[in-house]
């Protein structure tokens, strides 16, 4: 299926929640919905049996300097077609719901984009840092992260 | 006790007694307590069995049969316990740093360490605009070798290794503490 068809089939679905496609210059193209909605929309891409995106290739958070967003690569292994989800955060306390009760596998790379970007992502089963030591400051892959200039004594 | 007279009490007769002679079959070695120390030691490195990167797969080739570390004595330890000598194979970052250091903590004296490579010698390509790696091991433990390569071949790691034996044969054991 096209990401056009899917755009159309979330677009009446979940009307307003489904902001816009980013088609031209984008592989997979891109759905970009609303936060909030993105828990929703995950079952319907996953259980609807013309869509069946039953595998969550790579979430990603990504630092835009003036908004963060959390990109989802999905993947059908029935249908052998993907498609991409975009969710838009504001700088200020950025949150969206969890997806890992509908993909397990979110779970790792969330708490990824939890402990490198700061994005919560509420009602997780399991959300603490991943990579780096639980008493690190801030989060290194925001574009304003300041270096701290020694971690236990040891120079940064 | 044998029955060779010259082992026996001294005679009751009061004659002095006389030291065994020497026979054929008595060995003497005269020589330095610190070259034999030192040998032993330079030539029994058990290292550590322990990488972080990279790194780690030359040094698992270096330990195979084509390049033989074990032709230096050179064998690996699974425990710190068991090591004299600590190979640092690898990125150390900050979450990984407190872990070597105890490694290293755990070592019995008289030990030794090798930075092996770009990472552990100052953090190598991750030197600039990097929050997690530490720029050199020697901010942790004291380094006796630094070893250059990215990674080092398995023949820099021998010639490291050979340094290293060279820096043991240097050390005074026996004499006076300053």
């Amino acid at each position: 299926m096209e990401a056009q068809a899917v755009f159309d089939m979330l677009k009446g679905k979940f009307g307003d929640a489904v902001v816009e496609l980013q088609g031209e210059g984008y592989s997979p193209a891109f759905v970009v919905v609303a936060p909030a909605a993105v828990k929703e929309v995950a079952r319907f891409l996953r259980d609807d049996p013309a869509l069946a995106f039953d595998s969550l290739m790579c979430l990603s958070g990504v630092d835009y300097k003036d908004r963060f967003a959390v990109a989802y690569h999905l993947h059908s292994l029935k249908h052998r077609h993907a498609v991409g989800v975009k969710a838009f955060l504001p700088r200020e306390n950025p949150s969206l719901p969890t997806v890992d009760g509908v993909w397990p596998a979110a779970n790792f790379q969330e708490r990824e984009a939890f402990d490198l970007f700061g994005i919560v992502f509420t009602g997780s089963k399991d959300l603490r840092r991943i990579l780096l030591p639980e008493d690190w400051e801030g989060h290194p892959l925001r574009k304003d992260y300041k270096y701290p200039e020694s971690y236990h004594g040891i120079k940064v | 006790m044998s029955n060779d007279p010259a082992h026996g009490k001294p005679p009751a007769g009061g004659a002095p007694a006389v030291p065994p002679p020497l026979g054929p079959e008595a060995h003497v070695l005269v020589g330095s307590g610190d070259l034999f120390v030192n040998w032993a030691r330079k030539s029994s490195l058990w290292y550590l069995l322990f990488a972080t990167a990279c790194c780690g797969i030359e040094l698992m080739q270096a330990g195979a049969s084509r390049y033989d570390l074990d032709r230096f004595g050179a064998v690996f330890r699974a425990t710190p316990r068991q090591s004299d000598l600590m190979l640092v194979a690898g990125t150390i970052t900050h979450k990984m740093a407190e872990r070597v250091k105890r490694l290293y903590d755990q070592m019995p004296e008289p030990k030794y360490v090798i930075a092996m490579g770009s990472c552990a010698n100052t953090g190598g390509p991750f030197y600039k605009d990097s929050y997690c790696v530490v720029k050199g091991v020697d901010l942790i433990i004291p380094v006796d070798v630094y070893i250059p390569g990215c990674p080092p071949r398995p023949e820099a790691l021998i010639d490291g290794i050979m340094k290293l034996q060279k820096i043991i044969m240097q050390k005074k054991n026996f004499g006076a503490k300053a």
